[in-house]
């Protein structure tokens, strides 16, 4: 059985979990004995874009182009997508849990007539059938959710699935786009630029309300700036104090991440807080409370005045990164 | 202005979860069940809609076991209309089964709007509403936390990563709710009185083969224990060698 792995751009570009997605694809496929191909979405000139696929793992790159793809186009995506999954002895169609594909996911499924699994965080084939594994009850559970049908929809937690390389080129070809437009997506407005998002980042540092008051993120902002590239995230609290957007929740009504290194600032550790990051691979406390919760889960922790701690450790992360 | 809102009654996020000797599902003894809280938001965005029509209605659907007529209860309690339960033993792990019961019902209930919340929270599928949609043939806009209605267009607003996308659709529409779409009320007691006389249907659920089973549910594996390097500013260098030379994330 085949994979298809559906890729997903923004302004032309591919994103990362588009890498995730292709190699997740190539290791299923593998054990499953069959190939993967890898379809992109886009205005027209994605080719040269999607040639990097074969290098991420993909046999074939499949290139669906139209001008009403240039954005995030529901209906157009899917009925691609699902025309696509029709033609090439697809077993499995893997898409990235990201906003889009999320929306886009069951909409492909429902073409498919087939079941879906969203966020999963392992994919396995055995006896001939297909099994995600995928947190469910905000995390406080694993399920394996095996499919019983020719072809299932897959969804895949970002940062979750290391991307890989296969060493070769693989073939670019086009494929028809259909079109359908009963959704548009009229505009999207940026937040600030270059801003990057919790559910993204592979370093995530959060703060809460010991924070004080929304003038202390500054110190956040810092040690983010500290790390590279690192995501400012929040607890609910300081977002229902309107301190931050909500944009940066993390949380079971926030956003889920998954990055290599969760710091979490002055933030107690609420049961709800834990389900959005409780799979970061390091997690980092600093929290004045030594009998914080979020002590339960953090796999290094500080105890003190995250007033004091922050500023050094900001400086230390900058000299470690530096030297 | 029609109507329907799906809700889905789960266990409260905040309950201990235990797996049931089946090894597939929660023990649900003791366990305290609630409307999924998305859900509360496509409620309260019904009833705000309907009352600023004018009027019309609101038709609260529920999929599942007997005890769901109390959750159907709650939502008409906040002023929805009516209630039907598509009764099952259980809910399935297969969203789209799930999907297609609910298309069934909704089909040629001539709605204007069909409301879900963005995911349920036990088993955080996101797909049941933007299935029902692609079944029906309806425009669906996914987790929106924001809903302008004028004539019979709609322009919605949904968070993405790194922003927001503007979304245009026409009515009849499904849509799921993100949190911040709107504050959902608190019933009255005027409200839980009126809500004892407002009828219930009560439906078996047009449910097919479930295709997607649940094989086993576990705990998570707990989180090797972690150590606190130490006090204050001075564990400072010895956090960063860690994370440097241990944890490898530097
Ligand atoms: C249905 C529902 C959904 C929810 N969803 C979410 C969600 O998505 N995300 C979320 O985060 N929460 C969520 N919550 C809220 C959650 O229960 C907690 O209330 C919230 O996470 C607490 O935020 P906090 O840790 O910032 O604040 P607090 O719990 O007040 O913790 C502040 C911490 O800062 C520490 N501190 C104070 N001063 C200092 C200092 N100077 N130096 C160091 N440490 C200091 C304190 O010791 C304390 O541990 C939800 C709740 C419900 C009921
Ligand atoms: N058993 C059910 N009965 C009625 N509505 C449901 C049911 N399951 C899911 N839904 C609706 O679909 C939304 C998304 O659920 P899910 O796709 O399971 O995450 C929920 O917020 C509900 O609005």
């Amino acid at each position: 059985m085949n994979v298809l792995a559906v890729t997903e751009q923004r302004d032309g570009a591919l994103r990362k979990t588009s890498h995730e997605v292709v190699w997740a694809a190539r290791l299923l496929a593998d054990a499953m004995g069959g190939t993967v191909d890898a379809l992109v979405l886009g205005a027209p000139g994605m080719d040269a874009a999607g040639a990097k696929l074969g290098e991420a793992g993909a046999d074939r790159v499949l290139v669906a182009e139209d001008a009403s793809f240039v954005k995030y186009a529901p209906c157009g995506y899917a009925a691609t997508a699902a025309a696509v999954a029709k033609t090439g002895g697809y077993g499995v169609v893997l898409v990235a849990a990201t906003a889009g594909g999320r929306d886009l996911a069951p909409r492909i499924a429902a073409r498919l007539d087939a079941p879906l699994a969203t966020d999963a965080t392992g994919v396995s084939f055995a006896d001939g059938k297909v099994t995600a594994s995928r947190p469910v009850y905000a995390g406080r559970a694993i399920q394996q959710l095996r499919f019983d049908a020719p072809v299932a929809v897959i969804s895949l937690r970002p940062n979750t699935f290391a991307p890989g390389s296969a060493g070769k080129a693989g073939t670019v070809s086009k494929v028809a786009a259909v079109t359908a437009a009963r959704v548009v997506v009229r505009e999207v407005k940026a937040a600030e630029p270059g801003k990057l998002d919790v559910a993204e980042a592979s370093v995530v540092v959060s703060g809460g309300r010991g924070l004080k008051g929304p003038e202390h993120f500054a110190l956040i902002e810092n040690l983010a700036r500290a790390f590279g590239s690192a995501a400012v995230g929040a607890s609910r609290a300081v977002v229902d104090a309107g301190w931050r957007p909500h944009a940066e929740q993390v949380g079971q009504t926030g956003k889920t991440v998954s990055p290599q290194l969760y710091v979490a600032v002055g933030i107690s550790g609420a049961i709800q807080h834990l389900a959005g990051m409780r799979t970061a691979k390091v997690i980092v406390a600093i929290n004045k409370d030594k009998d914080a919760p979020i002590f339960q889960v953090a796999d290094y922790g500080i105890v003190g005045d995250l007033f004091e701690i922050v500023p050094r450790l900001t400086e230390e992360i900058a000299r470690a990164r530096a030297g | 202005m029609k109507i329907a809102v799906c809700i889905k009654r789960v266990p409260d996020t905040e309950t201990r979860i235990r797996i049931a000797g089946d090894g597939a599902s929660i023990d649900e003894t003791g366990v305290k069940f609630i409307i999924n809280p998305y859900d509360e938001f496509a409620v309260e965005e019904a009833l705000q809609r309907r009352d600023k029509a004018g009027g019309g209605e609101v038709v609260v659907i529920a999929l599942g076991p007997d005890a769901g007529q109390e959750t159907i209860r709650s939502v008409l309690a906040m002023g929805a209309d009516r209630g039907v339960l598509l009764k099952a033993e259980r809910i399935p792990a297969d969203a789209l089964a799930v999907a297609k019961a609910l298309a069934a019902e909704l089909k040629d209930g001539g709605y204007d709007l069909v409301l879900f919340g963005k995911m349920a929270a036990d088993d955080y599928h996101h797909g049941v509403g933007p299935m029902v949609a692609e079944l029906l043939d309806l425009p669906c806009v996914t987790a929106i936390s924001k809903l302008e209605l004028e004539g019979g267009k709609g322009v919605a607003e949904r968070e993405i990563e790194g922003g927001v996308e503007v979304v245009e659709f026409a009515l009849p529409a499904v849509l799921t709710a993100e949190k911040g779409l709107n504050t959902p009320r608190y019933p009255a007691l005027k409200g839980i009185m009126a809500a004892k006389k407002k009828p219930i249907e009560i439906k078996p659920a047009a449910l097919g083969e479930a295709r997607a089973i649940v094989t086993s549910l576990s705990l998570p594996p707990d989180r090797k224990a972690g150590r606190i390097v130490g006090e204050g500013p001075d564990a400072v260098p010895e956090l960063v060698r860690l994370l440097r030379t241990e944890a490898k994330v530097l």
